[in-house]
């Protein structure tokens, strides 16, 4: 049997392009590109080598407005074989609970042995989305992958990134992972993936298809409200030591001790 | 009429520039110093399709078109002009004339290995007494049974050493003049092949250009390209193919030196301001910019005659002339903007005026390039 593997991605703004408009303090949008988050792109290449070394089916699936379509195309031009885009007014407004929601009702309708996601996005940085799908679908997880292994039949071997330093786990199939961008450096596009990727369908469902109850959806369904948003601001100038490399190592260690960070 | 790239140009577009960005342009001084081949860079890009852009499925291509082609030559030229013309002289000066004018068994033969970049190819027309007046080819080839043994030197040729494949033009019937050139496959294994000298450069230095020595090396019957004595016409439709590469590489070329320029001027303080803030260095960029836009424009509108079947030799001449021309005034303004630090080798600038110059010069100088538009003026 094929392995069958989903990998949830997302439509993001490069924030590495964003700027801020001193005046409001709020994000400028206008100009700025929409990219592939890259936690999905990490996990995306994490299953396109499954796929390479075992042979798997890779099923690619965003929740967004219909030019989200646009990463979709990009995962088939790297390899993926299957794109299906969740777009509905439904969805609008949903925090990260609702878009869980909605993206597990979706994946009920797939076959699947393995999900993957990446830990978080660049434009919210929650890391929920994966394990609240994993929630709902009542299987297995493991966040923040930096390396997965296959037996090839239905055992994975992982290591997580921790705070301290990495865990070795085990875990079957079938069972949802979040993995890291720095995971795996992502395959560029090829050129007749390229060629081919407007050739392919891009599979559209709406809030009908999908099994998840209503109430769950949208901004209905999110119980997150935003209460205000502000640009933090530079709180002092802070200390300038002009000072030789050797006396500024001992300058910076006693500081980060003071600080406790080390 | 349209002039917005398609989906898939741009889908094409934002894949190249990233890979020109972080694969290409890191390793762009460092081969300009060491005057070496990119063998890691031209690996990855094989392994992606890339040498095989415009070329069919059917014979290992990826099904692209020109445009795309095109885009390819400049965004990796805009990082590093040398890897620009490792793709350009094996699609247009390789590739191309197999599949325009290759025999099927031929193309079934050569075009998925050079597709796939398993072969690199190359182009051998220029000798020493035969530049600019091509027709003066003193290479020989001499029917011998089931062979044709050719004799004589090529020289400047592009991507030679790193080859297995030469569309190479010798003279069958010198009584013919150009009608008695004649093109033949040439296989680097074949015997009475060899690499001579390798040239010192000015600029793209990473480039292999080497001379090519024919000694009564024998090259069969059925690698002649085309018809016996229809070469000089390969070789002169041929290089109205590899002019469309040419100015895409002096295109991608400015572009590099003004993206260069512009985060210069805006970080380099002189006076108490950035020196993007006065209005002389903002109304020369905005020139040279314009230019630069122009020759884009030129260079699309040759790969889109090319692509829908349309004549495009004075469309490439005049791409290749504008932008190698601009290539040149934008690459040695970008110097001065500079200042004394474009001239070191700290910027990349210096690289990139080097780099510049041999766009006015080689498949056709910047003169042949004006007898070709003033020819069809005055016809």
């Amino acid at each position: 049997m094929t392995m069958k593997i989903v990998v949830c991605i997302k439509q993001v703004p490069d924030t590495t392009e964003i700027k801020i408009n001193p005046v409001t303090g709020t994000l400028i949008r206008e100009g700025v590109p929409s990219i592939m988050n890259p936690d999905d792109k990490g996990g995306l290449e994490m299953a396109l080598r499954l796929k390479d070394q075992f042979g798997a089916h890779v099923t690619v699936i965003t929740m967004g407005p219909p030019q989200a379509e646009a990463i979709l195309r990009e995962a088939m031009a790297m390899g993926a074989d299957r794109s299906i885009l969740l777009t509905d007014r439904k969805f609008a407004g949903a925090d990260t609970l609702a878009t869980s929601h909605a993206l597990a009702g979706a994946l009920k309708q797939l076959e699947w042995d393995l999900i993957v996601a990446g830990r978080q996005a660049i434009d919210g940085d929650t890391a929920q989305v994966g394990p609240q799908m994993a929630e709902h679908l009542d299987i297995p997880q493991i966040s923040y992958v930096e390396d997965l292994k296959f037996d090839g039949k239905n055992l994975f071997t992982i290591r997580k990134q921790t705070e301290e330093g990495y865990q070795m786990l085990e875990v079957e199939s079938p069972c949802l992972i979040t993995v890291l961008a720095s995971a795996c450096k992502a395959r560029y596009m090829s050129v007749p993936g390229i060629v081919k990727a407007y050739d392919f369908e891009v599979e559209t469902w709406g809030a009908d298809k999908i099994d998840v109850e209503e109430y769950r959806l949208g901004l209905k369904g999110s119980p997150t409200k935003v209460n205000k948003a502000f640009t933090k601001g530079i709180k002092s100038k802070g200390e300038v030591f002009e000072v030789e490399p050797e006396e500024a190592v001992g300058i910076i260690i006693s500081k980060l001790k003071e600080k406790f960070i080390i | 009429m349209n002039f917005d790239l398609t989906k898939t140009q741009l889908l094409f577009k934002q894949m190249i520039r990233e890979f020109a960005d972080k694969e290409v342009k890191p390793l762009a001084a460092e081969i300009d110093e060491q005057e070496r081949f990119p063998v890691e860079t031209v690996e990855k890009m094989a392994k992606l399709g890339m040498f095989g852009i415009p070329v069919p499925t059917i014979y290992g291509g990826a099904g692209g078109d020109n445009i795309m082609y095109s885009i390819a030559v400049e965004e990796l030229s805009r990082a590093c002009g040398t890897t620009g013309v490792v793709l350009s002289a094996h699609t247009s000066l390789c590739v191309a004339p197999i599949l325009e004018n290759g025999t099927e068994e031929q193309k079934q033969k050569y075009l998925p290995k050079l597709c796939s970049g398993e072969w690199l190819g190359a182009f051998g027309l220029t000798e020493p007494n035969a530049g600019t007046d091509a027709s003066s080819q003193q290479t020989i080839a001499i029917e011998d049974g089931d062979d044709y043994i050719l004799n004589g030197t090529k020289i400047f040729i592009t991507n030679a050493g790193y080859s297995h494949v030469y569309i190479i033009f010798a003279m069958t019937d010198k009584s013919q003049g150009v009608k008695g050139i004649t093109a033949f496959i040439v296989e680097s294994d074949m015997p009475g092949f060899s690499v001579g000298k390798k040239e010192l450069k000015l600029g793209i230095r990473g480039s292999a250009t080497c001379e090519l020595i024919f000694e009564n090396c024998r090259v069969p019957k059925k690698n002649m390209l085309g018809k016996i004595g229809g070469g000089f016409s390969i070789a002169m439709k041929t290089l109205d193919g590899g002019r469309i590469g040419i100015a895409a590489q002096a295109l991608g070329i400015a572009q590099g030196a003004m993206d260069e320029t512009v985060r210069y001027t805006k970080e380099r303080k002189q006076f108490g301001k950035s020196i993007a803030a006065f209005q002389n260095t903002q109304f020369q960029m905005a020139d040279l910019q314009t230019k630069i836009e122009a020759s884009r424009l030129l260079v699309r509108s040759a790969a889109f005659k090319k692509d829908s079947g349309q004549n495009y030799s004075t469309d490439a001449a005049m791409a290749k002339l504008y932008a190698a021309e601009t290539a040149m005034e934008v690459t040695t303004k970008a110097v001065q903007f500079h200042g004394g630090y474009g001239y070191t080798r700290e910027y990349p600038v210096e690289r990139m005026m080097r780099d510049a110059k041999i766009t006015e010069i080689y498949e056709g100088t910047s003169e042949v390039q004006r007898m070709v538009i003033a020819a069809k003026l005055f016809r």
